[in-house]
Formats: structure tokens, sequence, C-alpha cells
């Protein structure tokens, strides 16, 4: 039965292959057309009309580009190390890594989630997942600094993450794989059915401060978590979340997954559950997982372990969140503008269903249901479905909307975005993606007010579009023009990492806010040196603390003497600068922990382990001023338990070596 | 005789409010100096008030201290010390010239705001000179011949920098009063002809 199944599924996408192909892309050799050169073209020193937030995804960074020009301007470092900074290496900054698992320096980010007031971007902050070991980040947008980080205990696999309601309340996190939870975590893992759990966290979001907090985590029947959206306006206070594996495989999910016809969208009146959080019906469960949280004032991340979570079970209270029904393991879950249809796009289904809001309020009120999965009501799939888009394309993953009225589908398989029409659920036109796209990303697309213009396809395969690099090819996005009927391709440009999920947002609510500087007078950390005359260093024990400043161009102290083998140096290194644009880079000969990269007025930490004696140079690394190659200096390492007193200056010269000092 | 004729009313009146509008030059930048340069597109800027600098002033002493000027601080200026009290003797002497009425007042009175202006002009002149000519001898850079005495008014090129230098708000509004004390004047002196 099994096999005759996974013919029939081999031959259906052969056959709608060989139809899609017929519009087929033709290759890199395929004309564009109608000024595409000039649509794109930002003249030297002119700005891009949107900024475009892309996940880096195993990368563990965010990319920010430029559009219409494809231009990238910054890579944001979230989840994982970054040489060019220092962060994660960084004294101040290593404690943003830092897990309930200890120190994690590489994850894998998949999707971006902007902030929103009404709504509608306000420019404040992005949140993204951290899908490996789940956890959730906020990056500053004035900054472009990753300003906290959350840990999700109960959680395998935070893919289902994050996305935000209309007013920023909350973020979620719904966990891919479920696990074992509780006290009980040792079990076998053919005993899923039984012992397995999901999990979405619902992380509220300070208004003012942007700092995130777990308020609660529904528990859920074990299922695999995929993608989801937000309800908006009438939908506003619900939230839905594709689910997979409704077969409840543990092993070859491939195949043991796809059994199923449909599996489900799962319906959350995240309200609701907010009331029953207030009338006292969560339970607080021990759970260890770290926040981290940047302080801008001190430069420092403090991380903090959390001891405890609140945990509310739906199959106790059975208005709070129901099961739709959705064709083949639905992946994408997206919410119209309007917030009153629900796309579901089952990645092995060959039509797009399209629930209404509206719909499911009734069903629900009329009890339409089909019975229970796992304690929860499922409603009946005609009772929600609004219709269905025909004969669409081949393995629809994602869909956004622009300001019109219509919706864009990425379809893998067929290799195409598809553009249909919210209100007719009828295909308007389809245009070649080069190749395989995942997601996609319209200005504005998942929010109450597209801001529309382009739609970026975010491709898995690149293939022949650039020239080869060997085995490893770059990853590619497309920029396609929708101001018109059809779509026009207009870019190609080439991203760092894997680019999963972006959103595109206008310049104008990011770029007048941008921090230029720190104001060296606020800077609090504890040592900050905010004037060269408060240069010094001190020796606690074996800790040798260097209170440094670094201005163009010199470093202060640039002699140190007294250091001995076995000391742990920290070099706290201030950029007295207040100017835009000038940091200043400190490097080490030796350091086997990395360089450290200062902005203007704030205070960075290395720390150095000299191994054996001698004298070691050390040195600007940002290039900072027609001086730069002078900003250097000596410290001088003497052997363990040595009398060498400790001393330190800088521009004074000495008449005479005390050599046997 | 007529000279001896006292000034006209709406004379008198246009004296002390034109004096009385001096006021504003304690609260709003007299004077000011812009700077460009290839890396400074935006531009720098040093605003001169009253009694003190403002502006990028730090970041205009961190570039120059590699030609060797010194740091531009507020004590280098004695001036501002004594400034308002200039101000407030010429806001004074104004309203007093108003209040007499009389002709001589008025013509000693303007001949004292041209002393004033051409007295700051030429300080203003003497610093620039100190400050663009007397340079550290350590300076890490050494131009042959080259001085950097910041224009008294109007652009100059230096090095990789254009300067500016010309009134700001306060200035604009001294330049004004002056203008309108000289119309009196002439008026004034027409009706003694």
């Amino acid at each position: 039965m099994k096999i005759l199944t996974r013919h029939a599924l081999t031959l259906a996408i052969i056959g709608l292959g060989t139809a899609m192909f017929s519009c087929a892309p033709k290759g890199p050799k395929e004309a564009v057309t109608g000024g595409a050169a000039s649509k794109v073209y930002v003249a030297p020193g002119q700005y891009d009309e949107f900024y475009n937030i892309v996940s880096g995804g195993f990368n563990g960074q965010i990319g920010i580009y430029g559009l219409p020009s494809g231009r990238l301007f910054r890579i944001i470092p979230v989840f994982s190390q970054f040489p060019e900074n220092g962060y994660g290496y960084s004294e101040e900054s290593k404690p943003m890594l830092n897990t309930s698992h200890g120190y994690v320096p590489w994850d894998d980010l998949h999707h971006i989630a902007l902030s929103v007031t009404n709504g509608t971007h306000d420019g404040r902050w992005a949140f993204a997942n951290a899908n490996n070991t789940p956890r959730v980040a906020r990056v500053d947008l004035k900054t472009f600094h990753t300003t906290e980080i959350i840990e999700l205990p109960n959680s395998g696999g935070n893919h289902s993450s994050p996305f935000i309601t209309e007013n920023s309340e909350y973020v979620v996190a719904g966990t891919r794989f479920s696990i074992p939870i509780g006290d009980k975590t040792d079990v076998p893992i053919s005993s899923y059915k039984q012992n397995f759990k999901g999990t979405i966290s619902f992380i509220s979001v300070d208004k003012t401060s942007g700092n995130m907090n777990i308020a609660f985590q529904l528990l859920t029947p074990g299922v695999n978590f995929d993608l989801a959206r937000a309800g908006k306006g009438p939908s506003g206070g619900w939230f839905f979340f594709s689910c997979y594996n409704t077969e409840q495989a543990y092993t070859l999910l491939e195949v043991n997954a796809s059994q199923k016809d449909k599996d489900f969208i799962m319906a959350v009146n995240w309200k609701k559950a907010e009331e029953y959080i207030k009338a006292g019906k969560g339970k607080k469960v021990k759970a260890k997982y770290a926040h981290n949280v940047l302080d801008e004032k001190t430069s420092m991340t403090t991380s903090t372990m959390m001891e405890e979570v609140l945990q509310l079970d739906p199959t106790e209270l059975k208005d709070v969140v129901y099961f739709i029904p959705c064709p083949k393991s639905p992946h994408g879950c997206d919410t119209d503008p309007t917030g009153e249809f629900i796309v579901g796009s089952g990645k092995l289904a060959a039509l797009i269903p399209v629930f209404s809001f509206t719909k499911i309020q009734q069903a629900i009120a009329n009890n339409d249901f089909e019975g229970e999965f796992g304690g929860i009501p499922v409603i009946k799939y005609e009772s929600a479905l609004q219709g269905e888009v025909k004969k669409p394309g081949l393995g629809p993953l994602h869909t956004e909307f622009d300001d019109a009225g219509n919706a864009y589908t990425s379809f893998f398989v067929s290799s195409e975005i598809v553009k249909w029409n919210v209100k007719t659920l009828e295909v308007i036109d389809r245009i070649p993606t080069y190749y395989s796209i995942g997601h996609l990303c319209v200005p504005g697309g998942p929010t109450a007010k597209p801001w529309g213009k382009y739609v970026i396809a975010y491709n898995k395969i690149t293939k022949d579009r650039y020239l080869p690099t060997g085995p490893e090819l770059t990853q590619s996005a497309q920029l396609y023009d929708i101001s018109g009927e059809k779509m026009q391709l207009l870019l190609d440009f080439p991203t760092v990492g894997e680019p999963h999920y972006a959103e595109a947002i206008p310049a104008s609510l990011i770029q007048p806010n941008s921090v230029k500087f720190y104001k060296i007078e606020e800077n609090a950390h504890p040592y900050a040196a905010k004037g060269e005359k408060e240069a010094r260093v001190e020796r606690k024990g074996n800790q040798v603390h260097v209170y440094m400043t670094a201005i163009r161009s010199h470093l202060t102290p640039d002699n140190i003497e007294g250091v001995k083998v076995g000391d742990d140096v920290y070099f706290h290194v201030t950029n007295l600068e207040q100017d835009w644009d000038v940091p200043h880079g400190f490097a080490i000969k030796g350091a086997s922990n990395a360089e450290i990269l200062v902005m203007p007025g704030e205070t960075q930490t290395l720390k150095w382990k000299p191994l054996s004696t001698g004298v070691f140079p050390f040195y600007c690394t940002d290039f900072c001023s027609a001086l730069h190659q002078e900003m250097q200096g000596y410290i001088r390492v003497s052997p363990a338990g040595s009398g060498v007193p400790l001393k330190f200056s800088t521009g004074k010269v000495e008449t005479e070596a005390t050599g046997g000092n | 005789m007529v000279i001896m004729k006292p000034l006209n009313l709406i004379s008198r009146i246009v004296i002390a409010v034109s004096v009385l509008s001096l006021i504003t030059a304690f609260y709003v930048p007299l004077w000011r100096i812009l700077l460009w340069a290839p890396q400074y597109p935006e531009g720098l800027e040093m605003k001169i008030w009253i009694n003190t600098l403002s502006g990028d002033v730090k970041i205009i002493s961190a570039l120059n201290h590699y030609i060797g000027m010194r740091h531009i601080e507020v004590s280098m200026f004695p001036e501002f010390g004594y400034m308002i009290y200039i101000l407030g003797s010429i806001i004074t002497l104004g309203l007093l010239t108003a209040l007499v009425a009389k002709w001589r007042g008025l013509a000693a009175y303007f001949l004292l705001l041209v002393m004033t202006a051409l007295a700051a002009l030429v300080d203003f002149y003497l610093w620039g000179y100190d400050y663009g000519h007397n340079l550290n001898p350590e300076a890490a850079i050494k131009v042959e011949g080259m001085s950097y005495q910041p224009p008294l008014i109007g652009t100059k090129v230096l090095l990789n920098f254009t300067a500016y230098s010309g009134p700001d708000l306060g200035g604009w509004i001294f330049i004004g009063v002056g203008l309108i004390i000289f119309v009196v004047v002439l008026y004034e002196w027409r009706r003694r002809k």
C-alpha cells in the first residue's frame, strides 16, 4: 500500500513537472527585458529605497542588503562568532552565545520578524531564530547589534519562529521536533506517541525596551511545527501554525511523515490563552534556559540562567487551540493583509487551500468538528475553507502579499513564483526562478500594510548563475518588479550564507535613527578609560587589567612591562574618538582568542594569555588615519616570579635601557 | 542751532529697538567656521558664541594635531571672559543714546560700534595667525612653507580641507543693527543740512 502511494506520488510529480516545465526556465541565457538595468541602478552616492534584512541560514547571521541594488552593506552576527568585529570573542560579547548547554559558537538562523505597530513596520527591532539550539534573538535596528537572546526550553529545532503579533506583543517559537519534556526525558525513542510533546513558546516583548521574556508555553500533541503567522485586524487575537508529521513518525520521516492526505494548521486563540494565564491556569515547571542581554551603556552582555517556565495545557482548556486539516505536510502558513485569509502551503500538494477566519469562527461556534487529535478539536476542512487555488504549480512553500490584493507563492519543485488574486483565487502570472526558490519577500509582505513594488526570491540552487568558485558556490537571490500586471526579472544578487526568510522595509523607517557613535561620557563600562589620563595598568593577583585608550593615532599606554608568564592579561580598549566611522582595532601577537574592533566611545576587552617570555607587539587593525601604521606598542613578558615592576607609559623616552631590570 | 536739534522720535525708537535686539546675541552663535574634506562631505562646523565654542571642536582638534596645530579649548580665549560685558555695555550705551537723543551722542555711538567690530576682527585675525603659524615642531605632517591660518571671512583651501569663516546668526544681527544705526545716522545728518 505504502509502495503504491509512493509510486503514485512519483508519477504525480513527473506528470505535473512536465506540465509546469512547458513554461519553465530557459536557463541563464534568457533575456532580461525592458530596462531592467535602469530599475536597479543606484548611482554612486545615492541610497537604496529599502533595507532587505535577510537570514543567513547555516551561517547564523543576518545580511543587510539594499534594494533595488542588491548590494550587501553589512553582516550582523547573531548566533555565530564573527571574526570581523570580535562578536562572541570579546569578553563583553561572549555571554551572548551562552546557553544551558554552555557556549554555542555557531547556530542556524532561518527567519526574520520585524517589529510592527498596528500591523505595520515600525523599524525598531528585528527578531531571528536559532534553529539548532533553540533561541530567539532581538537585533536593535538603531545599532544593528544583537542586543538580546533568549533560549527556549522544551524545544527541539526552533523552526516555527520567530513570528510576531500585530503590535509586537508576542514573538512565538514553535518546536520543529517534538521531544520528551518534563522530569522523564530518558525514554525510548519508539515511545514517541506516549512521551513526546510539542511546545509553542509565547515570548512577550516589552513595549519600550523590547526586552523578551517567555510569558508562557503551550503544550501540544507530538508533531512537527513548521512555520506560523499571527492574525491581524479581525484575526489579531489568533495565531496560525503549520504542522506536519501528524503521523507521529520518529524515523524515516521522508516517507513515514508523508502518509496522511492532510496534516494540520493549528489555530491558537492567544488572547484567550493570555486570559487563562492571567486567571492562574498556567503551571510553573522547572526549566533551565539562558537569557542574555546587552547593556549598550557598558557594552557588556549579562547571561542569566532562568529556572522555570509557565505552561498551559490546551487539552484541559478546550477553547484555546483548534486544528484545521491542510493538505500534505503544510510548510508556509500565511495570513493576508486583511487578516481574513490564511494560506496553507502543503509542500507535497498540487493546490493551495485558502482558509477564512470568519468561517473558522463559525465552525467553532457550530461545533463543526470532525473529531479530535491528541485531545484537540479538529475543524472540518470544508467548514474552514474559503477556496482552493487550483493547479498553481508544484511544491508551494511560502506566500507573501502586495498592496493590491495579490498573493505571491513560491514553488520549490517547479522553481517559480506564481501570482494569484486573493479574492478570486485565480492565477494571474507565473515567472521562473533560478533555481528552486525557497522563501520569498515582498516589502511589508507579512504586514497589514505591504509596501509592494518588488518580490525577491531566495533560491536554494545557484548552479550556473555566477562564475563558479569550486564546489562551494555563492547563494543567490533574485529581484522582480511587481508593479505591473506581469512580473519582471530585474536582478540576480549573491548572498552570504543560505538565505531563508527575509523582510524588506523602507529605508526611511531606519536610516534617520541609525546611531553614528557612542557618547564617551555615557560609557559606563567598568574598565573604561574615558581619557588618556585614566589609562593605566593594574594587577590583581595573576590578572593584569590594561585600561587602554585608542585615538588617532596612538594607543595609551603603548609600553607595558611587568607582565609575567602565567598572567591573564585583559586589554580593555576604549576608543576615545567621537566621530562617525572611526573604529579602532586591537590585535596582539600570539592571541589564541581573537582580535577586537572598538566603535567610537565604546570599550571592548580582549583576553590574552602570554605563554612565553619576550617583547610582544600590539597594534591597531582598522586603518584609522594617515598614521595608522604608527599606531602600535610593545608589552614585555617576564618569567613567572620575576621581579620586573609593573610599569606603563606612552611617549616617554628613557635615556638608557635598564638592562638587568 | 540746527546741530543741537534733538534726535527725531522715530530715530530714537529705531535705535532703542535695534539695540535691544542685540540681547539675542547672548543666546545665539556669533560666528561660524566650516570645514570640508574628501572624508568629510557632510562638513565639520565650529560655532563661536559670546562665551563658548560648540560643534565639532574635538574632531577638528584631533585632525589638526597631525599638522602641529594646538587643541582648540575655550580656555585659549580670554575674550570669552569679557565679551558679555562688552556686549552689555554696547546695549546700555545704545539705550542711553536713544534716551539722551543727542546728534553727537549718536555719532559717537556709531563710531563705537564700528570700532568694536573692527577690534573683534583684528582680535580674531591675530588669534588665527597665531593658531595657524605657531605649530608644534614635532608635528607628524610638515609641509614646507605651509601655514594654516584660517580665513578671516570667506573661504580658503588648506591642504585637503576647504575652510569657510563667516558670521552666524548673532553676527548677522550685529551687522544688521550696525546698518540700521548707519541709516539713522544718515537720516539725522540730512535733517541737519
